[in-house]
């Protein structure tokens, strides 16, 4: 089985979360956890960079939606960074970057969200 | 003369679809494809084999047939599942998906957007996907 990690820390009071692997089922769940913990902390700012996820499949990517969906309750935002092409279509297709915002790299997202 | 064929047999295990994307990673760049349309190819197949995984038992297989032709390569992902309604299948909509409890669902979405045609024969015995891509001449 693949592995998928995530590393966290906080910029300006944004949460950046770095992944590396594959973002299925498990990788999705992952970076959840790590939302609604530093959701329940008040933070409400969240950066994905994704430099390290080169493939993902939609069960992954649904997750991500249930975090649109949580962060808009809070008036919050989210944001990808560092996106493989593939992965920038996959986002593109589902619609998620219609309401989420995706940056070029860290410092971009950082500036802007 | 037949046309070049390789064929993988996969356990419903999770992840083993990445041994599919690396299969066409491989047969992309034998192709001469592009960086992106062997990315989108290993997508489309990611999904379809998770599809497949969804609806087959823990001790099916899942076979892929990857057909290499002069102009295009043609994929076909076959199950032996329980088989899928295709005409039962809503087009994904991220607003419809914000609202809603299942936020799932977006395979053949994907497939489709992925490669240039696609087509599913489902019965009660199982599905095969076929999809094709198109080299850009």
């Amino acid at each position: 089985m693949s592995s998928f990690n995530v590393e966290t820390k906080e910029v300006n009071n944004i949460v950046v979360i770095t992944t590396d692997g594959y973002l299925n089922n498990f990788g999705g769940e992952q970076i959840a956890a790590v939302c609604t913990q530093k959701m329940s902390e008040g933070k409400n700012k969240f950066l994905l960079n994704m430099g390290n996820t080169k493939v993902v499949n939609s069960i992954g990517v649904s997750i991500l939606i249930e975090i649109i969906e949580k962060l808009q309750q809070v008036d919050g935002k989210l944001g990808y960074c560092n996106l493989a092409p593939i992965v920038d279509k996959t986002f593109k297709i589902m619609g998620i970057s219609k309401y989420s915002s995706i940056f070029e790299n860290e410092e971009a997202g950082i500036n802007t969200l | 003369m037949d046309k070049p064929k390789i064929e993988l047999k996969l356990p419903v295990i999770p992840e083993m679809e990445l041994i599919a994307t690396h299969t066409a990673e491989v047969i992309g760049k034998h192709m001469g494809l592009s960086d992106d349309q062997a990315a989108e190819i290993g997508m489309a197949l990611i999904e379809a084999c998770i599809n497949a995984f969804e609806h087959s038992l823990s001790t099916n297989n899942v076979f892929i047939h990857f057909i290499i032709d002069d102009e295009s390569l043609i994929i076909k992902v076959i199950d032996q599942g329980i088989g899928f309604d295709k005409s039962k299948v809503e087009i994904p909509k991220i607003e419809n998906k914000l609202a809603g409890e299942r936020k799932r669902g977006w395979g053949l979405q994907l497939i489709k957007e992925l490669v240039d045609s696609v087509e599913f024969e489902s019965t009660q015995e199982g599905t095969t996907v076929t999809m094709i891509k198109k080299k850009n001449l």
